[in-house]
């Protein structure tokens, strides 16, 4: 394959930031939602909660460590296959 | 500029989506064999499949200036069920030599059980006994990662199938290094929410300089788009990528990893 040619330099925020903006405050009507309706107990919320302190760390990695936080952790292979579907976060 | 969609499921698809994809430029789509949404009754249902997607869509898709190629197995969702996950594997050696089938594929893992994975294991050894290229489903959202892992460990028990002749698909963030490290090719699904979004797969190509992946938008009986690779090519225009690196992602490489298949030709 021939060598890599890094992308012309852009302003991504002026790209991104609009987008972003819009999907967090999405993301924070949603929290209020289930909340005021009592549903924030569910292992799901919870795993979104836990997920949101990873995005004020410093690496750029945040992406990959809150997909890590979603995940089973475990190795082997479980014994039979109950239901076809996933549903987003792991519940040990 | 022209592009391969190496991974839509099209007999899923209405024949406008044909009409669509090569108005933006599409040359090829490669069809691996998957879950109808439904479990099917029988061997039979996938005799009627193989056939569909071997000798009907290529016809479907000609018409519109499109090459079709096809890949086979039985999915893990399906394969839970040994007993008819064997009936299916035992059809596929008379599909295998068609012109269009490029190898085994979409196999791999659905929620990590020990049947699915001695199903896969099935499929590898068709794939190493028949000299296949091979294709592989990674399983959704938190089962991804585990389900990744016991892939990759199950693979190295096919030393006879080379790691640059299998490609590990649904790749995301916290995926794609293990992937590619292992000497796989590594493949990026543009799907509404469960998979990848064009802005997530540019960060990644640009992580992994671009090499030995390839992107696709994996359309289905889903809700999923056609155009995801087009419309992620336009991404990359935006920030900032040149012609050539498009290319690159879009067409060198897709066509560089299925060449590896005399049968695929463009």
């Amino acid at each position: 394959m021939p060598d890599w040619t890094p992308p012309t330099p852009v302003n991504l925020v002026d790209l991104g930031f609009m987008d972003s903006r819009s999907k967090l405050i999405d993301l924070a009507a949603f929290l209020d939602r289930v909340q005021k309706a009592g549903q924030d107990g569910d292992f799901r919320v919870q795993a979104l909660k836990n997920a949101l302190t990873l995005l004020s760390q410093d690496k750029p990695q945040r992406a990959k460590d809150v997909l890590l936080s979603f995940s089973d952790p475990s190795t082997e292979p479980i014994a039979k296959a109950t239901m076809q579907g996933a549903i987003g976060a792991f519940k040990a | 500029m022209n592009y391969i969609e190496p991974h839509g499921h099209m007999v899923s698809r209405t024949t406008d989506d044909y009409e669509r994809m090569a108005l933006a430029g599409c040359q090829a789509i490669c069809e691996p064999a998957f879950w109808a949404g439904f479990d099917r009754a029988s061997a039979d249902g996938f005799y009627d499949y193989f056939r569909q997607i071997t000798e009907y869509e290529p016809k479907r898709a000609a018409k519109f200036g499109i090459k079709h190629f096809s890949w086979l197995c039985i999915n893990p969702k399906e394969a839970e069920d040994t007993k008819l996950a064997e009936e299916v594997i035992a059809l596929i050696p008379q599909f295998i030599d068609k012109p269009g089938v490029l190898g085994i594929g979409e196999i791999g893992l659905n929620k990590n059980s020990r049947n699915e994975l001695a199903i896969f294991e099935r499929h590898l050894q068709v794939a190493q006994d028949y000299d296949q290229l091979v294709l592989i489903h990674t399983p959704h959202l938190e089962d991804k990662l585990k389900g990744t892992r016991l892939i990759v460990e199950a693979l190295k028990n096919f030393p006879k199938i080379k790691p640059e002749r299998v490609i590990i698909d649904h790749v995301e963030e916290h995926t794609i290094d293990h992937v590619l490290d292992h000497g796989f090719w590594a493949g990026i699904t543009l799907y509404p929410e469960s998979k990848c979004t064009p802005n997530r797969a540019i960060d990644m190509l640009e992580h992994r300089h671009a090499e030995r992946i390839w992107m696709n938008s994996a359309c289905d009986w889903g809700v999923s788009d056609p155009l995801a690779v087009p419309k992620t090519m336009q991404a990359m225009r935006h920030r900032g990528w040149t012609p050539e690196m498009i290319q690159r992602v879009a067409w060198d490489n897709p066509k560089a990893f299925m060449g590896q298949c005399e049968k695929f030709t463009l």
